[in-house]
């Protein structure tokens, strides 16, 4: 289900707690390669009106999920409270929640509203500081997108102690993988970024690959081989309808990427034995061919101000990246170190580039800067390959694939740190990761 | 000459090669081969030679794929050879279409491995012209690595995944 909007509104629901003396302001340095999780509380939320009861305790465990899951903070568990929070509005004892040190404690409420709507507000609080941090929070929505809520709550919690974008409150694009290996079959999927709210949006009829988001989530592009041959598709999500992007007669298409503005594509075209980088309008029109080269170019991905594209070729005799103008023209390499290079995917914050690397029987998802220096590898595995980034830059999701007969794809994400690395999704490839949800 | 399949062997090894000099009729292990359902969904065995001019004679006594070495679209002596043949087979029976599908193993990433199969079938395609089958009657398409027929993630599997297959198909290639 689409839920199109969330009022998000900045009720300034009155500070209560007194200044801090002493403290330094709650804070994780997510840089900081020795961090130690910041412990956090979350109570169930309270219901204001009794058909929001069923919601005040799934809300807080969503938020405590989204939280603990990023690897950055470890949740208190209830059984520890020494106070129980009876009323949004009540004051804070702050000395019960030092005693079982929840630097951070999230309080909320919960109420229904009207035609099947629900309110919520949170408070974020510093404990040791014994001060809120930033003011609260209300949003109000469709009974349906209570998750979506509690990931709103959770990302401005995340956002008020990391200092960094929010996350957590977006969705993923994905392959849905079933059958044995030499006969798989696949089918394009959506999911809330953790998982919930599965959704299929094709058949298993076709072989379908590496779906792509637009840059407003709406509509998804991938490749097909419905008429036999692949070929690019775009899928409006909302009506699930779809329809044939390129399609010139005798050749083959694929590897579709959106431009940041979301009116073009870019993606591979094979003509016999060539596969060169082509951009048409998404309306369709004449193509216009971005590499010439007789060697393969594939895997093109548009910086996010939309001036460049990072691609693989082998036209140096193996895989490598290269970073070429946006309209085409001279590439320059940009990975040198051993190996195959593949995949490269700009990071929406525009400060790095993740790609796939093959080497000496491994593969690693990594991470460089957009002139290829500082090389860091995050994984290592049998076959892990397609990094996708987390709006906010900081998590990248991709493939990892287990081997022999009983092989089978997985989801995994990390964080650019190369810390909390953690499955996602069984039975799931290719993942693309949504902006952050409006 | 390609090993014989697996089922072949077995069926040799319980003791019914009594019908000794006669071919196996039988599917290949592709699922995706479009040829392959004529070989007779029973997965019988009959006897007698297959008829020269017959899509199974084609699959079976020629051979309809040709094997890649690693990360190359070069065709092997052994490949040119059996491309011959497949050529001498599609001049002296016109009506007949193929289409080439190329493919690779497991190693490699999604999209590299897509472009590297179109390069395997289109190297099939060309020396297939270049023997006199006329383009028209060609097309190309790449699988990557989506389609293995052997699952097993050692060089023994991948040898015979990194493979070109001519699928033969009737009327005009559109």
């Amino acid at each position: 289900m689409i839920h199109r909007f969330f009022a998000l509104i900045g009720l300034a629901l009155m500070a209560l707690a007194t200044p801090s003396l002493a403290q330094e302001p709650l804070r994780i340095e997510i840089d900081n390669p020795n961090i130690e999780p910041l412990p956090f509380a979350v109570p169930n939320f309270i219901a204001e009106t009794a058909a929001a009861d069923q919601y005040a305790a799934d809300l807080a465990r969503v938020v405590a999920a989204d939280l603990t899951g990023s690897g950055l903070f470890r949740e208190i568990p209830s059984t520890a409270f020494i106070s129980s929070v009876t009323s949004f509005d009540s004051p804070v004892q702050f000395s019960d929640w030092k005693a079982i040190n929840a630097q951070a404690l999230v309080t909320g409420s919960v109420s229904t509203a009207g035609d099947n709507q629900i309110v919520v507000k949170f408070r974020l609080f510093d404990v040791f500081s014994e001060s809120q941090m930033g003011e609260g929070l209300q949003f109000v929505g469709s009974v349906n997108g209570w998750r979506r809520m509690a990931h709103k709550v959770a990302d401005a919690v995340y956002s008020r102690i990391t200092g960094e974008g929010a996350y957590f409150d977006s969705r993923l694009v994905y392959v849905s993988e079933s059958g044995p290996k030499n006969a798989r079959q696949k089918r394009i999927a959506i999911m809330d970024y953790d998982g919930a709210n599965n959704q299929f949006l094709t058949t298993d009829q076709s072989i379908v690959l590496a779906p792509r988001f637009s840059p407003d989530g709406n509509r998804v592009i991938y490749t097909s081989y419905e008429t036999g041959f692949p070929k690019i598709y775009m899928l409006d999500i909302g009506t699930v309808s779809r329809q044939i992007v390129a399609d010139q007669p005798g050749t083959m298409s694929f590897a579709p990427r959106f431009a940041p503005d979301g009116q073009s594509v870019i993606y591979s075209l094979t003509t016999g034995s060539n596969t060169d980088l082509y951009k048409m309008g998404i309306g369709g029109g004449t193509p216009q061919q971005l590499t010439s080269d007789p060697t393969i170019e594939t895997a093109p991905s548009f910086a996010p101000d939309g001036s460049q594209i990072v691609f693989e070729s082998d036209r140096s005799g193996t895989p490598q990246l290269y970073v070429m103008p946006a309209g085409g023209g001279e590439a320059t390499r940009i990975s040198f170190g051993q190996g195959r290079y593949g995949t490269p995917v700009w990071s929406p914050r525009g400060d790095l580039i993740a790609f796939t690397k093959q080497n000496r029987g491994r593969f690693h998802i990594g991470v460089m800067n957009t002139d290829g220096s500082g090389e860091r590898l995050l994984t290592a595995s049998f076959l892990d390959e397609g990094p996708t980034w987390a709006p906010n830059g900081r998590v990248i999701m991709f493939t990892r694939e287990s081997s022999g007969e009983g092989g089978s794809s997985t989801l995994y994400s990390v964080d650019i740190s190369g810390r909390n690395l953690r499955p996602i999704q069984q039975g799931a490839s290719d993942p693309n990761w949504s902006p952050l949800l409006q | 000459m390609k090993t014989l399949p697996t089922a072949a062997l077995l069926v040799a090894a319980l003791g019914l090669s009594a019908c000794s000099g006669g071919l196996f009729n039988q599917n290949r292990l592709d699922t995706d081969a479009a040829g392959a359902g004529a070989a007779g969904a029973d997965g019988g065995i009959t006897t007698g030679a297959l008829a020269p001019n017959s899509v199974e004679y084609f699959n079976q006594t020629i051979g309809d794929r040709v094997l890649f070495a690693v990360d190359t679209s070069t065709l092997t002596d052994e490949g040119r050879a059996t491309l011959t043949q497949q050529a001498g087979w599609l001049t002296t029976n016109p009506s007949f279409t193929a289409i080439i599908e190329g493919h690779a193993d497991e190693q490699g990433t999604r999209e590299y491995n897509l472009a590297l199969g179109a390069r395997r079938a289109a190297a099939v395609r060309d020396y297939l012209v270049s023997q006199g089958v006329p383009d028209a009657r060609l097309r190309t398409v790449t699988f990557g690595k989506e389609r293995p027929i052997e699952v097993c993630s050692t060089e023994v599997c991948y040898a015979k995944n990194r493979r070109a297959v001519t699928v033969i198909g009737a009327g005009a290639v559109s």
